[in-house]
């Protein structure tokens, strides 16, 4: 039967060796991603997501990061040791990628146009004036104005929200399977934030693509993502659909996360947020029980001792806390939750 | 309701920069709002629309083209020499880029002392120890006062940068983006670390950002921004229940809630087109390229703020 | 280990740990000498300059020569056990003069650089902080200055003051200041409106405070880098007007002078103009690979 399966981490690993020692920023991540599916991975900043979905594109420099440990399978076919040079061949072709910075992400000495049908031309056997035809298709998919007037304009000529649509082509001009999207709104306005998420959505009905949407929004991840990863300090503490993630979490940090968000169609008479103490440990020397353990309400002696495994608590639902071994005591979970609406 | 005096008014404020040519670039174009003491009012708008510079201008980092900025009563823009003096020791500003706001060459110590040997309040080991009282305030340990900006994390340099403004015991704080550098649980304690100072000492805010669901949390009131201009300013529950303007609906409309159900049911207002340019802005009024109310008439008239109900004002011509 | 019951007694949050610093505290200077000592060219630049200046003062005390004496048996000789450098065409001794010399020239590349410096600091200073018409009216000076060229300048102060270490230094610095009057200008114009400086405004920091305590001290690494190429850029001008006879006069000695006296006598000393020959070019190249060296290791950007 063939695998639904796109792409598959296994306890992947990846550190980086600095003159201070080892970081290390991803501390044995496996998830998996559905064709035609979109995951959201939410974290702050130093959780390891960013440095997880680059190792999958090969993009982490390598010294002085190195892959410890772990596979990346794309499409059933063991990528993890693929040279740069293998690894060109699937980059803009097979996967595709939006940065966060639209300022920074294009070439600014070249024209659009001409970014869009380099890449097409080095991946498919296409003449010029055909890439060109598709390139301006493909403008217009992603609601660029006047398409064939702007297509040799320069990456200055456009604001911040229309270079990300010229990225997003860029990303998707050869029709991707997997398209890795790291914070792609982050720096846009939330007005023009909007019009891009409203892009991606209609694109992913059309196109079909798989997407790993990489953000620290929760606002973002609940309205673009089927399932949803949660990671800390390297880690994934949670993971499931996103309804379950959002409705009923079962991390602490996650509880931390939902309520320290404070909702716009939320009336809290309490002014004060209910905001997770202290700040997330140093990748240098991890401890080794779970990471949140020194934050957490409900950290217990074994917490600060060993990892808890991920378990299975209901279908897709995903956690590793030792609040879920039988041994633990029950938590009241409805002070722990999220803010929901007219609390 | 607040019946406290008004500590911060402005009105007709305008800064415009002129920039060669026959550029302007209007970023505060007449601009009229007051805080009462002990009261937060709440800026926000996107890029461009002039609340960084309105909040710059109210601390005097920039003398203003023209209008006036009344703080206690008296016009900032005529202090001399000996009132700015007093001035700088009554309003403060929170920065916020945590990685730029501190220079990197000094202490944290020395960082958050500058305004106390600026202003010569204390010396010798009363100086350490108010240095070192801040540092506890702010949710820090003495053990930190030798240590340098590039080892904090971006939390705890905001954090140093509040107990920095807190030295020279200000009566009226600008907060500019204060928690828009910081991760969303950190966020969280930074706003509440500013709630309880505000509690603690009669604070009074002026809180700049570009997140609503924040601003809506911390503020009494909102004032929302757009090209230079308050286009909508009330109470906060009262701007989410019932906005008017439609660039506020728009901006409401906007923002994604983290509820997945919410999320799916929701009816989007998308504004289609880019937020504008600031430089050499057409006549009439300013929203209506991208309103979806918007009437012929737009281009002639020059909405003023008008109370649509009590303590609600909006500037629309169609509303 | 065994899981039982009692590893779940409730602990809650740890304060102790989730706040503290972990990495031990670094300032900027010693993670730039850290970064100065894995450079091993620079490295080795630093020292043969230490040792260059340290024989400045040593060396002559190793033989029993001077530099001044002549002694009209022994002209023109090649190095030997008895004259380590040779002698010119009086008889002097070479080893003497060369380390003679080199106090000249260094100590003339050291002051003229350190002057430019200063100079160029309190001009750029002024400029980039005040800016406005002050700053229009030294960058329109130094748009003067530096259209006139150095060489002419330089020479006529030497015409006009005559010869000697204090006219020379002048002659170098009266247009030399320059270049580091933008590079302050510079930095401080992009410094000026970094957050840190409006927070020091906000809390009525006055203009002096703003220049001295954080505006200058974030320029160090620029003007230490630039301190450090200036030094040869005045060696060789100095060289090179002692070459053509309007530097420093004998009995006085650089290495400039002995490379005018040893182009003289090329054809049949020709270590006469080698050997001072050798020691500007390696002076000016260990500067040199040392000021890259800085640059690479001061430039904040580059930080880790």
């Amino acid at each position: 039967m063939e695998s639904k399966k796109i792409l598959e981490v296994n306890d992947l690993r990846v550190s980086f060796d600095t003159y201070a020692g080892e970081v290390q920023a991803v501390r044995g991540v496996s998830f998996y991603l559905n064709k035609a599916e979109t995951i959201g991975v939410v974290g702050e900043s130093g959780c390891g997501k960013t440095v997880s979905v680059q190792s999958i594109m090969k993009l982490i420099p390598m010294p002085p990061g190195r892959i410890k440990q772990g596979s990346i399978l794309f499409e059933g076919k063991d990528i993890t040791h693929y040279s740069d040079k293998q690894m060109q061949k699937i980059r803009g072709s097979e996967m595709g990628m939006i940065f966060q910075d639209p300022m920074t992400s294009l070439n600014p000495t070249m024209k659009i146009g001409n970014q869009i049908i380099d890449v097409l031309r080095r991946h498919k056997e296409i003449s010029t004036a055909d890439a060109r035809k598709k390139a301006v298709e493909m403008l217009e998919l992603v609601g660029l104005p006047n398409p064939k007037g702007r297509i040799n304009q320069y990456p200055h000529e456009f604001s911040g929200g229309m270079r990300q649509r010229v990225m997003i082509a860029i990303a998707l001009i050869c029709g991707p399977k997997l398209l890795i999207a790291d914070e792609p709104t982050t720096a846009l306005d939330v007005t023009i934030q909007a019009q891009i998420l409203d892009l991606m959505k209609d694109l992913k009905n059309k196109i079909k693509t798989s997407i790993i949407l990489i953000t620290h929004d929760l606002g973002v991840i609940a309205g673009m993502a089927e399932r949803v990863i949660v990671m800390y300090a390297g880690k994934i503490m949670e993971s499931g659909p996103v309804d379950n993630i959002f409705l009923n979490p079962l991390h602490p940090y996650s509880w931390g996360l939902l309520k320290s968000v404070p909702r716009l169609d939320a009336f809290s008479k309490e002014k004060k947020l209910s905001a997770i103490p202290g700040y997330p440990p140093d990748l240098f020397s991890p401890p080794k029980g779970c990471p949140f353990a020194s934050r957490c309400n409900y950290s217990m002696e074994i917490c600060y001792e060993a990892m808890p495994k991920m378990t299975e608590v209901s279908n897709g639902h995903h956690v590793a806390c030792w609040l879920t071994h039988p041994l633990a005591p029950a938590v009241n979970r409805k002070s722990a939750e999220g803010n929901k609406k007219n609390e | 309701m607040n019946k406290n005096k008004k500590l911060i008014e402005v009105s007709g404020l305008k800064k415009y920069f002129n920039l060669g040519g026959k550029r302007i670039l209007k970023a505060v174009d007449n601009v009229n709002f007051f805080i009462r003491e002990g009261e937060t009012l709440g800026l926000v708008g996107e890029s461009g629309c002039g609340k960084t510079t309105t909040g710059r201008t109210i601390v005097r980092l920039y003398d203003a083209t023209e209008g006036k900025v009344l703080y206690n009563g008296e016009d900032i823009q005529r202090l001399g020499k000996k009132g700015m003096k007093e001035f700088t020791k009554k309003v403060q500003m929170i920065f916020q880029d945590p990685y730029a706001s501190l220079d990197p060459r000094m202490t944290v110590g020395d960082i958050i002392g500058e305004g106390i040997d600026i202003h010569n309040i204390y010396q010798g080991k009363d100086r350490k120890d108010r240095i070192f009282q801040l540092l506890e305030k702010v949710g820090l340990n003495k053990e930190h006062a030798n240590r340098f900006p590039h080892e904090f994390s971006g939390g705890q340099r905001q954090r140093i940068g509040v107990a920095r403004a807190l030295a020279v015991e200000p009566k009226f704080i600008v907060c500019d983006e204060p928690i828009s550098a910081l991760d969303v649980s950190i966020q969280a304690q930074v706003v509440n670390l500013l709630i309880n100072l505000q509690e603690e000492f009669n604070l009074t805010y002026l809180f700049i950002a570009h997140d609503l669901s924040m601003v809506k949390h911390i503020s009494n009131r909102v004032a929302v921004m757009y090209l230079g201009s308050i286009v909508e300013i009330t109470n906060s529950e009262e701007l989410y229940t019932n906005p008017i303007h439609p660039y506020t609906k728009a901006l409401l409309s906007a923002i994604p809630i983290p509820d997945p159900v919410v999320e799916r049911e929701r009816q989007r207002m998308i504004l289609q087109g880019d937020v504008p340019s600031p430089i050499n802005i057409a006549p009439g009024c300013k929203f209506r390229e991208r309103c979806f109310n918007a009437k012929k008439e737009c281009a002639t008239i020059n909405p003023q703020l008008t109370e649509v109900s009590p303590g609600h004002f909006v500037a629309c011509g169609m509303c | 280990m065994e899981i039982t019951s009692s590893k779940f007694k409730h602990i809650g949050i740890n304060s102790e740990t989730n706040q503290t610093i972990v990495r031990p505290s670094i300032t900027y200077w010693q993670d730039a000498w850290r970064r100065l000592r894995s450079n091993k060219a620079a490295i080795f630049s630093l020292i043969l300059i230490a040792i260059f200046t340290l024989f400045a003062f040593v060396g002559p005390t190793m033989t029993e020569y001077d530099y001044k004496t002549n002694d009209y048996l022994s002209i023109n000789q090649f190095p030997s056990s008895e004259h380590w450098f040779g002698t010119d065409e009086l008889g002097r001794d070479l080893w003497e003069r060369v380390w003679e010399g080199a106090k000249v020239s260094l100590f003339i590349g050291l002051m003229a650089a350190l002057v430019q410096t200063t100079l160029g600091i309190i001009f750029g200073g002024i400029a980039g902080l005040f800016g406005g018409k002050v700053d229009m009216i030294i960058m329109r000076i130094v748009d003067i200055l530096i259209a006139i060229p150095y060489m002419i300048v330089v020479i006529m102060i030497m015409v006009i003051m005559g010869s000697g270490i204090v006219p020379i230094i002048i002659a170098l610095t009266i247009t030399g200041w320059v270049d580091m009057a933008r590079l302050v200008r510079g930095q401080i114009l992009q410094l000026k409106n970094q957050e840190f400086i409006l927070a020091a405004r906000t809390l009525g920091a006055s203009s002096g405070r703003l220049l001295f305590k954080h505006l200058l001290p974030n320029s160090l690494g620029v003007i230490i880098i630039n301190l450090t190429m200036s030094i040869p850029r005045a060696i060789f001008s100095e060289a090179f007007l002692s070459f053509i006879g309007i530097g420093i006069k004998p009995p006085m000695t650089s290495w400039g002078q002995l490379a005018n006296i040893g182009a003289r006598a090329m054809r049949i000393a020709p270590y006469q103009l080698l050997i001072p020959g050798i020691f500007i070019s390696l002076t000016m190249l260990a500067l040199n690979i040392l000021g890259d060296g800085l640059r690479d290791c001061l430039d904040p950007r580059l930080r880790k």
